[in-house]
């Protein structure tokens, strides 16, 4: 594999080291984020909205204190979750619980592995903590998901031992344009690298201050070398099935009359990461119309589920559901007309050209 | 007897339930497979009932169960797991599972057809995921060498309930509180049930199996067939 330098055989003396269980390899890594594929990774604030996403389909939940929107709204400095408040959630699920860092604080990340959680978000939503570094990602034995917006920064933040990338977009907004532009940057520039020879690569990773060898095996597959979801800003079902299209295209290239296929792309993005689309659509008031709505009219598959959670029912969001659906079903536009229905009102959402330079979250991260 | 054999090396259309998960990578080993003439995502009941055999994949049991359900998968599943060749691997093997416990809050769903019963997430969190090497001499042979297993949230066998379950792989070595001897792999007729991951590994040896399963099976029934008429 690329990601390795190969050493010549026997130069030195190696034991199979697989011969004996081995726990955290990068492989026991991307693993987990392989697995998460095709799947709503959703954000909780705590174990009742845990459950209604565990009920809605979710793959895993993001456990934070405020949602993105909330974060915004609300503005000071976002830190790590409260450990009592995460180790609630993970006794509530059976999913897998993920939970955020701030940029470069590594102890915040040594706390969350000592309480077991499965996945930690070194995150641009949350308030960094060191402007120039990056934590070494390597060091832990849980692994990480990084976001990027561009390919340089995803290839930066898998050299610093991330197993899992997420295109950035804008928390916490209800506008998926940026996502839209995040991913469509990284595609981009991969087809771009994917035409390049050895010695255009050599300056190509320099302009982009990536890793050369992660940068010509990212070329090689036609796409980033680990599991990539799409975030920020994904609002309603048409927006999460958005993020994993991708139309094909054929690259001629090289010889004129060799036509290499250099991008399959049947994907676009592996899966979807959904924050304050979920439990924030509309204000509190326009939330219980839009539920209202949604029971009377939607189809049988698609009614609210209704949870029992300690002596408590909680109604399940109306996006939360056909999320799940519309991603599995991404390419069935029957299937996302039927889940797009009667949704009610999604959130309110910012328009990016309203956020001033230091509100956009997604500047965050070198 | 010539027609048995050239009905064994039928080659097989093979499905990949593809509701969530690492369904790509079933899909990406089956296609160096020879004995498969196609390899094909299976999201809808059509789409179920045009394959000879299908891989459940790893990913999450609970999400796969709510998804199937909604979109009106569940039943057909259930329908073509007893009657047809199936391979479930980790959450697969759950969902194949007559009995699983360490479900969530409310319990799972199961597909069932498995006499086993299994614990879900056996070894903890991520951290404890882990990968091994496992002999598996029923499958692979007694001098072959070992199959690389990994090991992501997985479940475990606890209890065989018939005879007529077949064990296919043992843990050689104790995992954190989990013990040696500790069942991952069996096989109950045209079932097939794997705690680990073989999609993650290129070693292609437990899907040409699984395969060459299929052949026999399809070329028995369509035996049955032949001598009932």
């Amino acid at each position: 594999m690329a990601f390795n330098f190969s050493v010549p055989t026997n130069l030195t003396d190696i034991t199979n080291g697989h011969a004996k269980p081995a726990q955290a390899t990068f492989n026991v890594k991307t693993g987990l984020a392989q697995m998460l594929k095709g799947g709503v990774i959703m954000d909780v604030i705590n174990a009742e909205q845990a459950r209604i996403a565990e009920e809605a389909g979710a793959c895993a939940v993001m456990a934070l204190e405020r949602v993105p929107a909330d974060i915004r709204k609300n503005g000071g400095v976002a830190r790590m979750s409260d450990p009592k408040m995460i180790k609630e959630i993970k006794a509530a699920v059976t999913i897998p619980v993920m939970a955020k860092v701030r940029i470069g604080h590594f102890v915040e990340a040594q706390i969350l592995e000592a309480i077991g959680i499965d996945y930690i978000d070194e995150s641009e939503v949350l308030t960094p903590a060191d402007e120039l570094h990056h934590i070494n990602k390597h060091n832990f034995k849980v692994p990480y998901v990084c976001g990027a917006k561009n390919l340089g920064e995803a290839l930066r933040r898998i050299s610093e031992g991330a197993a899992f990338i997420r295109t950035k977009g804008e928390a916490g907004t209800g506008n998926v344009v940026e996502a839209v532009r995040h991913i469509r940057t990284v595609n981009s520039e991969i087809r771009r690298a994917a035409s390049m020879g050895d010695e255009e690569l050599f300056a190509y990773a320099k302009e982009l201050q990536a890793p050369y060898h992660l940068l010509k095996e990212s070329a090689r597959l036609g796409r980033l070398p680990v599991v990539n979801f799409a975030a920020g800003g994904v609002a309603t079902p048409a927006d999460a099935a958005l993020m994993m299209v991708w139309h094909g295209h054929f690259i001629l290239a090289k010889v004129l009359w060799e036509v290499r296929v250099l991008w399959k792309g049947q994907l676009g993005c592996d899966g979807v990461f959904v924050g304050s689309g979920i439990f924030k659509s509309g204000d509190p008031a326009k939330r219980a119309r839009a539920i209202g709505t949604f029971r009377r009219f939607i189809s049988p598959i698609l009614i609210p589920i209704s949870i029992n959670y300690s002596h408590v029912t909680y109604m399940s969001p109306p996006t939360s559901v056909p999320t799940v659906q519309a991603v599995t079903h991404y390419n069935d536009a029957k299937v996302l007309a039927n889940v797009s229905e009667d949704l009610g009102e999604a959130m309110v959402g910012i328009n990016i050209s309203d956020l001033s330079e230091d509100q956009k979250l997604a500047k965050r991260g070198w | 007897m010539v027609v048995t054999l050239s009905q064994q090396n039928e080659k097989l259309c093979v499905g990949v339930l593809a509701l969530q998960g690492a369904f790509i990578e079933h899909v990406h080993i089956l296609k160096r497979l020879p004995e498969v003439a196609e390899a094909i995502l299976v999201r809808t009941q059509e789409q179920l009932e045009s394959v000879d055999a299908l891989i459940i994949p790893g990913g999450e049991s609970t999400a796969m169960a709510l998804i199937a359900e909604r979109c009106g998968l569940f039943e057909p599943l259930r329908k073509f797991t007893r009657s047809k060749p199936t391979w479930g691997t980790c959450a697969g093997m759950i969902l194949l599972a007559n009995e699983a416990s360490k479900t969530k809050k409310g319990g799972q769903q199961l597909l069932g057809g498995l006499d086993i019963a299994v614990n879900r997430n056996q070894f903890g969190s991520q951290v404890d995921s882990f990968e091994t090497d496992l002999h598996m001499s029923a499958v692979l042979g007694e001098s072959a060498p070992p199959f690389h297993a990994v090991f992501i949230r997985a479940p475990i066998v606890t209890a065989l309930n018939s005879e007529d379950v077949q064990v296919l792989a043992k843990l050689e070595h104790q995992v954190g509180q989990t013990d040696t001897e500790t069942i991952v792999a069996v096989r109950q007729g045209h079932l097939m049930a794997t705690a680990f991951h073989p999609e993650l590994t290129p070693d292609d040896r437990l899907h040409s199996y699984f395969v060459r399963l299929a052949q026999d099976y399809k070329g028995k029934s369509q035996d049955v067939v032949t001598m009932a008429n």
